[in-house]
Parts: C-alpha cells; sequence; structure tokens
C-alpha cells in the first residue's frame, strides 16, 4: 500500500510526494495556509503560499515572511502534485486546499462556513475523494439562522440601548467576525467605535473590502463621548479595565458558541448572539455531500460524534488529531486576541 | 404562555438582579391571574407531577429531528439541559402560540393520564408549533426542575413590587401546601383567611458564614454561642391540636417522622418551634450519612424507626401562646423556650422524652473559648459553631448581622485523579467532573472514593482539560478513564462508614482544595489514612 497522499505527523498535515505541509503547527520549509487564524497560520515556516488577499493579513500576524500569493481556482505543482486554493467563506482570505496526485484527489477545509457573510468569497464545494473537514459545530443543536435575522437582532440590540442611554458592547474575534459585524451594523443608530486590535486589523483589510468608518478609542476618548454608541472589541477585553470607561454599558457577544444558554450565562454577558464564521451541523452535511467524497477525515470539533454519525450514513469517516485548537474550540469567545479558530 | 416564555428569555438574558426583579414585576402586572399562580407555583418548585417520562421524550425528540438517539443523547450531554437540547434539536418553528400557560399546565395534568399515542401526539404538535423559546419553556414545564437563577426570595420581591404587598407577608402566605389547580390569585395572594394559616410556618432566618476574624464581632458577652448541626433544619407547628412538620425547603414532611406525633400531646397549642432533625442512633446523634437512610422514604418501617430514630434539636421559638414572637429578642425567645423544656421535662419521663431537644446555649468568656470550642465540634458530631446576637430578633432569609455560622474547617485528604467528565452546561466543552481515588492497605490499588467538580480555577481546569484528552486510557461513553498520574487535595465536611460506597465511606460536600503538582501519585494518601479521620465516637 502506497503512503497516502496526506498525512498527519507531529508538525501538521504533510504530503509526502510534494513535501510540503498544510497548516503546520512546527516550523517546517514549506507550507500552504489555508487562513490566517493563529492555530491554522503559525509562525516560523521558511516559506508560506496562501490566497494573495490572505498576504497583507498574514504578515499584519506575523510580520516579516517569505510568502507567495495564489488566484482561487489557479493550479500551481510541486514535484508533480497539483494544488489549488478554493474559497472556504469562513473570514476574508481563507481558502479550502485542493491536492491532486495522480488522479487522486483531496480537499483540506481549513475552517469553513456555506453561508455568504457579504465579506468572505462565498464557499465553493469541491469534488474530492477525500475530505479533510473541520467539525467545530458538528453536533445537531447547532443550527445557525440566516444572518440578515442575527444582524436584525444586533441593531434592534443597539438601537434598544441607545433608547436607554447606554452603550453597547459588541465581543468578536478581531479577525473576521470583527469585520464581518462591521460590515453589517446599522451606523445610521450611532457611530462604531474600536479596540485597538480590531482597529488595526479592520485598517489591514480597509483596502479589500468597503467598510463602515470606525473611531479609535484612545487615552482621549471621553465616556460621554461614547454613551448610545457601539464599542466593537476583542472578547479578550471583557472584565478589563480598559471596559469599564464604557460605563453604563451592556455587552453581547457573537458566536456560535452562544447557542447554548449556560455558555452566555458563565461568561457575565448580557446577550448571546449566534453568529459563526464555521459551519453548522446541517451546513456540514451539505459541504460533505456537494464534495461527493466517500472517505471523510474529521479535525477539530466534536470529531468522534460526527465521524460516528458519518459512518452510520455510509462514509468512511475517521478522526485524525490535529493541534488545531484541541477537541473543542471554545476560542471565538475565550481566547486572547491573536487567537485561534 | 407568549407572556411566560419572554419572561424567562428575559430572566436568561440578564446576569443582574434588579433587572430580573423588573422584569418579574412587570409580568405580574400585565399577566392574566390564573397565569400568574402558576407562575408562582412554577417558580417555587410546585409544578404538577410529571406527565411523561424523559426517556420517551428523548426518543421522541430523536425521531423528530431525525437524528439517531445515541446522537441525542451525546447532544443531550453537551447542552446538559434535556429541554434545551430537544428545543435545540427538533425541527424550528417560528409560530407561536396564544394559549395561555395555564391552559398548558392544565392539560399537562389530564395527560397524565392518557396513553403513550396520545402523550406523543400531544408533545409532537405542540414542538411543531412553539417558537424556541417557548418551546424550550414547554418542554421544562414537562420534564420538571426549573432553574433559572431565580430564588423564591426575588420571585416574592418582585412580586411585592407588582401588588404592593409586604415582602415578609407574601414570604409567609406563599409557604405551605396551595394547589395552583384550585386557588385563586385573589385567594393565595390578594385575601387574607385566618383558617389558611393553621399549618402555615414562618420563614427561616438563615445564617451567613463568618469571614472575617470573630473578634470583630465585638464583646463575646453579647453573643450566644450554640453547636452547629449538619441535619434538616425544620420548623415544628402545633396548633388546634395538629402537629405539622415543615423542611426548610418549604415541604411538608409530618408524616416522615412519626416520632413528633407524641407533641401534639407534649406541647401547647399555639406553638412553633424551629430546630433541627437529626439522626440518633445507639442513643447519640449521627451523622449526615445516617439520616440520609431517612430522607426520601415516605413510608418507615419499624425496623428502620428502630434503627435510626430522629430527634428535634430545637434551636429556637416563634411563635407562643398563639402569638407571634419573631420580634423579641433572642434571649427573651430563649427565656421561653426554656420554660417551655421545663414543662416538657416535667411531664415527659417516659424512653421518648430525647426526642425533643433543647439546643445547648454554650457559655464561653472569650473568642479564645470560642475558638477552642469550635475546634472540638467534629468529635460531636456537630458542624462548628452558630453565634446569635441576644438582642436580636427573628429575621426573615438570609441576612448577615446577627447570626453567623462559624464551621470547623474541613478535612483534607491527597487523592489521585482516575476518572473525567466533561461538565454539564456550564462547562460543557471542557472535563470538569473528577473522580478520585486513594490507595488501598496494600498500595497496589487505587479505589474510588469521591467525585468533585469545583474548586479549580478555569485557568486549572482548561489545563487539567487538555492533560485529559491527552492521558485518555479508555473511554465509556461521556467517561474516561485517564492515567493516574495527578494528585489533588481534597476537602470534605464530614465522613461516616457507609455500605452504599465502595470505599465503605461516605464523604459530605467533597470537593478540589487544590492541585498538588508538588506530588506524585505515590505520595497521595490511603483509605486507611481517610478511615482513621471518621470520628472514634462512631
Ligand atoms: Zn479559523
Ligand atoms: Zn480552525
Amino acid at each position: 500500500m502506497l503512503t497516502p497522499l496526506l498525512v498527519f505527523n507531529e508538525n501538521g498535515i504533510y504530503c509526502e510526494a510534494a513535501d510540503v505541509y498544510i497548516d503546520p503547527w512546527r516550523p517546517v520549509n514549506k507550507a500552504i495556509i489555508s487562513h490566517s487564524h493563529a492555530d491554522h497560520s503559525r509562525w516560523g515556516h521558511k516559506q508560506y503560499i496562501t490566497h494573495h488577499t490572505n498576504i497583507p493579513i498574514i504578515k499584519h500576524r506575523l510580520g516579516e515572511i517569505n510568502v507567495s500569493g495564489k488566484s482561487y481556482d489557479e493550479t500551481f505543482t510541486i514535484n508533480n502534485v497539483k494544488f489549488s486554493l478554493h474559497p472556504a467563506g469562513h473570514i476574508i482570505g481563507s481558502s479550502q486546499i485542493r491536492v491532486e496526485h495522480k488522479g487522486e484527489v483531496w480537499v483540506f477545509t481549513g475552517d469553513y462556513k456555506i453561508e455568504d457573510d457579504g465579506i468572505s468569497q462565498v464557499f465553493e464545494p469541491v469534488k474530492c475523494h477525500t475530505f479533510i473537514t473541520e467539525c467545530t459545530f458538528g453536533l445537531p443543536p447547532f443550527k445557525w439562522e440566516p444572518q440578515e435575522l442575527v444582524f436584525n437582532n444586533i441593531n434592534t440590540w443597539w438601537d434598544t440601548n441607545k433608547s436607554e442611554g447606554k452603550t453597547s458592547v459588541l465581543f468578536g474575534y478581531s479577525l473576521g467576525k470583527a469585520q464581518r459585524l462591521l460590515k453589517h451594523l446599522d451606523s445610521s443608530i450611532g457611530k462604531i467605535y474600536t479596540h485597538g486590535a480590531i482597529e488595526n486589523m479592520t485598517e489591514v483589510i480597509r483596502p479589500m473590502i468597503d467598510l463602515p468608518d470606525t473611531t479609535l478609542i484612545t487615552k482621549e476618548t471621553k465616556k460621554t463621548d461614547l454613551l448610545g454608541h457601539i464599542v466593537l472589541a476583542p472578547p479578550s477585553a471583557h472584565g478589563s479595565t480598559w471596559i469599564r470607561k464604557m460605563v453604563p454599558y451592556v455587552t453581547a457577544s457573537a458566536s456560535g458558541w452562544m447557542t447554548f444558554r449556560g455558555a452566555r450565562r458563565r461568561r457575565a454577558i448580557d446577550k448571546g448572539f449566534v453568529l459563526s464564521d464555521h459551519c453548522d451541523w446541517q451546513g456540514l452535511l451539505t459541504a460533505i455531500k456537494a464534495t461527493e467524497a466517500h472517505k471523510i477525515i474529521c479535525t477539530h470539533g466534536y470529531t468522534d460524534i460526527f465521524s460516528r454519525y458519518l459512518r452510520e450514513q455510509g462514509y468512511d469517516a475517521r478522526t485524525e488529531k490535529t493541534q488545531y485548537e484541541g477537541e473543542l474550540t471554545d476560542s471565538e469567545v475565550d481566547k486572547a486576541d491573536g487567537g485561534k479558530s | 404562555m407568549k407572556l411566560f416564555a419572554e419572561l424567562i428569555k428575559t430572566l436568561d438574558s440578564t446576569n443582574k438582579t434588579n433587572l430580573k426583579v423588573e422584569a418579574l414585576a412587570s409580568y405580574f402586572k400585565k399577566a392574566e391571574n390564573v397565569d400568574k399562580v402558576w407562575t408562582i407555583a412554577i417558580l417555587s418548585h410546585r409544578r404538577p407531577p410529571r406527565p411523561i417520562n424523559t426517556t420517551v421524550l428523548r426518543s421522541w425528540a430523536a425521531e423528530l429531528a431525525n437524528i439517531p438517539l445515541w446522537l441525542f443523547e451525546e447532544s443531550y450531554h453537551i447542552v446538559g439541559d434535556l429541554a434545551e437540547t430537544i428545543a435545540l434539536v427538533v425541527p424550528a418553528s417560528n409560530e407561536s402560540t396564544q394559549k395561555p400557560l395555564s391552559q398548558f399546565l392544565k392539560e399537562f395534568i389530564t395527560l397524565k393520564k392518557k396513553d403513550d399515542q396520545e402523550k406523543k401526539s400531544y408533545v409532537l404538535e405542540n414542538w411543531s408549533k412553539l417558537n424556541y423559546y417557548e418551546r424550550f419553556v414547554f418542554t421544562k414545564l414537562i420534564t420538571g426542575g426549573f432553574r433559572i437563577g431565580v430564588s423564591q426570595k426575588l420571585m416574592t420581591r418582585a412580586l411585592s413590587k407588582a401588588t404592593e404587598i409586604d415582602e415578609d407577608i407574601l414570604a409567609y402566605k406563599l409557604m405551605g401546601n396551595w394547589d395552583p389547580d384550585t386557588i385563586t390569585f385573589e385567594d393565595l395572594i390578594l385575601r387574607e383567611r385566618p383558617e389558611d394559616f393553621l399549618s402555615k410556618p414562618y420563614p427561616f432566618y438563615l445564617a451567613y458564614a463568618i469571614e472575617e476574624e470573630v473578634s470583630g464581632l465585638g464583646n463575646v458577652k453579647e453573643w450566644s454561642i450554640e453547636y452547629k448541626w449538619d441535619g434538616i433544619r425544620a420548623q415544628v407547628i402545633i396548633r388546634n391540636k395538629e402537629l405539622f412538620v415543615w423542611s426548610r425547603g418549604e415541604e411538608l414532611v409530618t408524616d416522615k417522622y412519626p416520632e413528633f406525633r407524641q407533641f401534639v400531646e407534649e406541647i401547647p397549642n399555639g406553638t412553633v418551634l424551629d430546630g433541627e432533625i437529626l439522626p440518633f442512633p445507639e442513643g447519640a446523634i449521627g451523622t449526615f450519612n445516617d439520616l440520609q437512610t431517612r430522607i426520601g422514604r415516605k413510608t418507615i418501617s419499624k425496623t428502620l424507626l428502630a434503627k435510626t430514630p430522629v430527634i428535634l434539636k430545637v434551636y429556637d421559638i416563634l411563635e407562643w401562646e398563639e402569638k407571634d414572637i419573631r420580634t423579641s429578642t433572642y434571649l427573651e425567645r430563649r427565656k421561653i423556650l426554656e420554660k417551655l423544656f421545663l414543662q416538657y421535662n416535667n411531664h415527659n419521663t417516659g424512653s421518648n422524652k430525647n426526642t425533643l431537644q433543647l439546643s445547648e446555649r454554650i457559655s464561653l468568656e472569650t473568642w479564645k473559648d470560642v475558638a477552642e470550642e469550635r475546634a472540638k465540634s467534629r468529635e460531636i458530631c456537630s458542624e462548628g459553631l452558630m453565634l446569635k446576637r441576644n438582642d436580636a430578633i427573628y429575621k426573615v432569609g438570609r441576612k448577615k448581622g446577627d447570626w453567623w455560622k462559624w464551621k470547623v474547617d474541613p478535612l483534607t485528604i491527597d487523592a489521585v485523579l482516575t476518572y473525567a467528565m466533561r461538565g454539564h452546561g456550564r462547562r460543557s466543552n471542557l472535563f470538569t467532573d473528577y473522580t478520585f481515588a486513594l490507595w488501598n492497605r496494600e498500595n497496589t490499588e487505587l479505589v474510588t472514593f469521591a467525585k468533585a467538580y469545583s474548586g479549580l480555577t478555569d485557568a486549572e481546569f482548561k489545563q487539567v482539560d487538555s492533560w485529559i484528552k491527552k492521558n485518555t486510557l479508555e473511554r465509556f461513553g461521556p467517561v474516561r478513564s485517564v492515567t493516574p498520574e495527578l494528585v489533588f487535595e481534597i476537602a470534605f465536611e464530614g465522613i461516616a462508614f457507609s455500605k452504599r460506597h465502595k470505599s465503605g465511606i461516605a464523604t459530605r460536600f467533597p470537593r478540589i482544595l487544590r492541585w498538588r503538582q508538588d506530588k506524585k501519585i505515590e505520595e497521595a494518601n490511603t483509605l486507611e489514612d481517610l478511615k482513621a479521620m471518621i470520628p472514634s465516637s462512631k
């Protein structure tokens, strides 16, 4: 039996035929990177290959690195192995990675969602034999509502807080979620203020997409300036001294984990909006079906449960250990900024 | 139902007490009277009996969600709440109901008698017609256990705000046995009828644990010191030649303690005593573990009655000669209590005399003496001391200032982590429920002795969680066995021999005190060490 096209070793997902890694977690020579969340794009590789819209983002994160950019659907060959990137719909610049060798096709999803979020290139299913999928929310209770409804609720919440004379503080991860929120906030309600981490990241992304104006909160910003307006902050700002400036304020978090009533309460957040950059249960199943793959490898998330279900549905499914945020990713709300998912 | 579901949603969306009170108060102003009664009943744990068992509910939910039962169970395990899991997995509906809350509950009462097929079609129809929160509330009402961070006290405060009736009076009205299916809001809350009050207990006055130095309480002479007992806090009421025993959970438990029947003859009418029900095997106060054999049993066999009789240790007197004397000072009430006991002991010379015991008042000269007395508590199966200000009136609920409990320090032992389970709900993504073991006599085998799931910081839980994921030996459904490697110091309040535990020992309120990263498993304690902690008197 030949070595599989992709194997999971101590460094990451390895293609022996091309001698190249995909989203490796230890420093390697050549790495193809799905997207710029920290658990997928680590520091220290000699050479990075990623989608060209991701280049400014990954440089913002990792500093000056040796990186080359590709377009979606552009095939590039390394040692006779054909690679190409395809939209993953997760965050701006995120890709699935297609690998083809001797007629065999594997696709690695990185992180992905199938709903059009209005800022990332929409997910496109890619036909393959083996599909390596994340399943962060691979459990039936996870069901996303159309984002239009969620944003209506967010804007209504902001408007209500404003009428009560309070500042709205909305937590979202600084890369991806923050820009998605920003894009859909109704700036006719008030001004949008930002935390430094979000402002900096947003500056990097502004040239690529049209986003509403934001105002960075500085030492000079007065409490009274903020009243009735909204503040976008990374989850790590929750409970910090920085946030005391906003009093009187109400907090909300936008994340898939907000599905659970307990998740919001345990973080002492006033309001939870269920909004994720990952697939929900049905989204995963739809995406898998569209690939027409028979072999499914589940990486991070509820891998054991999800792969068992897939096996019962007739797939040849298994799990592989990765270092993409361990077994369960609670990072969107929990991890300090610069974090993962 | 719509209004009630919205109330639950609002209560769910805030952690702030005043916002919860406001939401409840505005509900009590808006809702129909008949729904209000049910809401009060639900929030004070007086639901109608569960009409459907949860096993069939789970299978119906899995069927409707079109997922295998095991997947439903896994989801339930991660979500942590059955009603929430069901509301999440069944197909979404954005319809809403016009049916009032009271109507649903009346339907539940009749549903109980129907067959499974009728029950199923009723439940499935409602699941598909209700929106998410209504679906959740509907299922929650069927499965029971509505824990939404609203205490009875909080609800009473809101009700008081809405009705402008004094909070204490409301607390009094809401106690006791009333049936939400038959009582009206007018009768329950608004109207005063003296005959309703025959069985009604008073709200308990509860103490906080003292956190500061006791010397900060001032002159020791201004305080009365008593032992703190670990039993069931209870009120014994004798009115109109009838006996009523209420436990602190506001449950009428008269029938469970036939020993107390004699009080009707021995204690004058119009008396209410506050005390602790304690096990009294072999003529001495036993452990809480002894009492466990009596709790939860409706009918008490003669053998059990002989083996583990109970007594009432009396702390206080709230009503005397048909008068509420809660506003007298502690010393004044104590004087009456002592007089009562003098009469009781004079009239009662039989072997049952022990059934009613006066809680000892320990007279001590200095706080240092008090501390020394406290240190001896465990030897007599007491949990520590109660400090009560001599001139304090009997207040309502948990209040700071006049009553303090000063418990003995917990016992501790170093144990090895052997099994782990994912936390429920609150920590569903982390392994936070642990099983701990101690070495057997030969130091060859680890024997499970306790489960604990609190005491570490979030950061520590995360660290242990990731260790568990890397050191799993075997999986048994949600439980994992792990390599024996981590040692934790476990604290617990009490200890006793127990036949129901594999180790032969029961511990009370075990919790993690700290992670002993400095210790190897060989340094963990043995079961023998644990046994040595059991008070020698027992
Ligand atoms: Zn990601
Ligand atoms: Zn990821």
